[in-house]
């Protein structure tokens, strides 16, 4: 055999690196860089701001917004005066209670909303039969559905998280089906000419292929879930976030309206981190390392 | 080495017996291949060349099964082909690895999915295959994690496993430079002499075309035709040192004429690329005489 060898020289070198010594290095590059600062110096900017406008001059129109103090006094505060901090058990209750309707909503969406979105992009003819009604109703304001919701459902609960899904469901829907047709038609020839069965197609390349989509549409669900969430529970809520913002509001504690808020912000980022943090664990292929 | 499915090089025998095919409705309809006959000899390999766009592609579409056949016949050892199947494979222009699979589930992808044996066996199959192309050490890497010439060596391997009756190659080193392409050619010729595999091999670089082929089949611009069949009797194992030997060159002016032909024929139609494609390796012959 005369086939020239193409052992790689770095490979050696590259092993020895291991992934905590790269991430340390990471960090290190990180604290010398200016970013982490100009972080921390633009958050200080914007409480800054707010503070001088709510608290310090009391500009008109910015007076009766709670200040930066007030909210956060409060809000750690062992004895709040409107009833809402991190010492109340009341103010967990409304978040899990928030947190498990996106919950259900999200998870029957992505049940429901992946296996339609990937048969529509796979059977042509399935598709063609629910596109039409998929894209008619999908750009129809979740606001919009709130009576037919009220009228559909017995219970304030169910119309709630009704709302919540729907909003999930279609952005997960029509990911899901886009991800299916951006799978290069090479791959599908690859396969069946490498002897596929119809279903080997499926589990191996459609859904495989499809995965990227399907994160990027999880993240938007879970961003319109929480949206449609904070609405539906504003109209018809007991119990949660978004009711928690306008019971504040009509009882004029104004201070809770910025930490419901803030609250959401905060669980609205660390549920986009989680689904990122799958999705990566799922798709180890699309991480460019350093080729050896 | 030992190799499994070495009784394919007795068998293997490809007749494309006039075979056309058109593109297009009512009046824009146009005739892509027309009355295109050639033969793929067992354990041979059949280099197709021809301008750029004249329908090699699609030739390639045809006899893997893709695209239907207007009128003729394809067969294998006398069996008339109908749709993709197991026994020819094609190695594509782009890379067509799976890019969530690893190079081993790439590679070993073929005889999983057909099943029957086990996995340790097809592994070490694989193994000792992409150890050949000088990729052992890269089987639990993604696709792109490795660089282009690396990827076709793979997807060389991947294709070979199957021990198909014929292989066919579209292009397979086209956009890679020239120093890579030069590698992967020693690879691949090696390859094959190694395991005498039908193959039928498309390019539009004559140098390629020569250095590789048992038989040379020159098509004509559009409709697509046979022009010539040129025998290629350089002896095997076949070295780089060979393309500066008096048949060598030889060939490539005799190839070079009939392509000049066929590109002035183009330049008449008015494609552009071909044309320009052409010239440029037409002038590079003669300046090097």
């Amino acid at each position: 055999m005369q086939i020239p060898s193409a052992k790689p020289k770095g490979d050696a070198v590259l092993a020895e690196i291991t992934n905590f010594e790269a991430m340390a290095f990471r960090l290190k590059q990180w604290i010398k860089s200016p970013r982490p600062y100009l972080m921390v110096a633009g958050l200080l900017l914007f409480l800054a701001v707010w503070y001088m406008t709510t608290e310090l001059f009391k500009l008109p129109r910015f007076e009766k917004l709670p200040g930066p103090v007030a909210v956060i006094r409060e809000w750690l505060s062992e004895d709040p005066s409107y009833g809402i901090s991190i010492y109340v058990s009341e103010y967990y209750l409304h978040i899990i209670k928030s947190m498990m309707r996106v919950f259900e909503a999200f998870g029957l969406a992505t049940l429901l909303g992946v296996p339609l979105g990937l048969f529509m992009g796979w059977k042509k003819v399935f598709r063609d039969y629910t596109f039409p009604i998929d894209e008619t109703l999908r750009p129809i304001p979740m606001l919009a559905w709130v009576p037919l919701a009220i009228l559909m459902w017995p219970a304030r609960e169910a119309a709630i998280v009704y709302l919540t899904f729907l909003a999930a469901f279609f952005a997960t829907t029509l990911n899901t089906l886009l991800g299916v047709e951006s799978i290069d038609e090479v791959y599908f020839r690859a396969a069946r000419c490498l002897g596929s069965k119809p279903r080997h197609i499926f589990f191996r390349v459609v859904v495989p292929g499809a995965l990227p989509y399907i994160f990027t549409g999880l993240q938007i669900s879970m961003g319109v879930a929480w949206f449609s969430l904070v609405a539906g529970e504003m109209l018809a809520g007991e119990y949660g976030l978004g009711y928690l913002i306008w019971n504040s509001f009509v009882m004029v504690q104004y201070p809770i309206i910025v930490i419901a808020m803030v609250t959401l912000g905060f669980i609205g980022w660390a549920s986009s981190a989680a689904i990122r943090f799958v999705g990566a664990l799922l798709m180890k292929w699309k991480v460019r390392e350093v080729s050896p | 080495m030992e190799t499994k499915g070495n009784g394919n090089a007795a068998s293997g025998r490809m007749v494309i017996d006039s075979i056309s095919k058109s593109y297009g409705m009512g009046p824009l309809r146009q005739k892509v291949i027309q009355d295109c006959s050639f033969t793929l000899e067992p354990g041979k390999l059949t280099v197709l060349i021809g301008p750029s766009g004249c329908g090699k592609t699609t030739i390639i579409n045809l006899l893997a099964g893709y695209e239907e056949i207007e009128t003729g016949s394809i067969s294998i050892d006398g069996k008339p082909v109908k749709g993709p199947g197991g026994d020819r494979l094609v190695v594509f222009q782009e890379t067509a690895l799976f890019p969530w699979m690893t190079l081993m589930q790439n590679v070993t992808f073929g005889p999983r999915m057909r099943g029957g044996r086990n996995s340790r066996e097809i592994e070490g199959d694989a193994l000792s295959l992409l150890q050949k192309v000088g990729l052992g050490d890269f089987r639990d890497k993604y696709p792109t994690q490795l660089s282009g010439g690396m990827q076709r060596r793979a997807e060389l391997v991947r294709a070979l496993i199957n021990s198909p009756r014929v292989m066919m190659m579209d292009e397979p080193f086209r956009g890679l430079d020239a120093m890579t392409r030069e590698l992967m050619q020693e690879y691949y010729i090696r390859l094959f002499e190694e395991h005498r595999i039908t193959n039928l091999f498309v390019t539009s670089e004559i140098e390629e075309a020569i250095f590789l082929a048992d038989r040379l089949v020159i098509m004509s611009y559009r409709p697509a035709q046979v022009r010539t069949v040129m025998e290629i009797n350089l002896p095997r194992p076949r070295e780089f040192s060979m393309l500066t030997s008096k048949e060598y060159l030889q060939y490539k002016k005799d190839a070079l004429e009939i392509l000049h032909e066929e590109a002035m024929k183009a330049f008449s139609t008015g494609t552009a690329t071909c044309v320009a494609d052409f010239l440029e390796a037409y002038s590079e012959i003669e300046e090097k005489k």
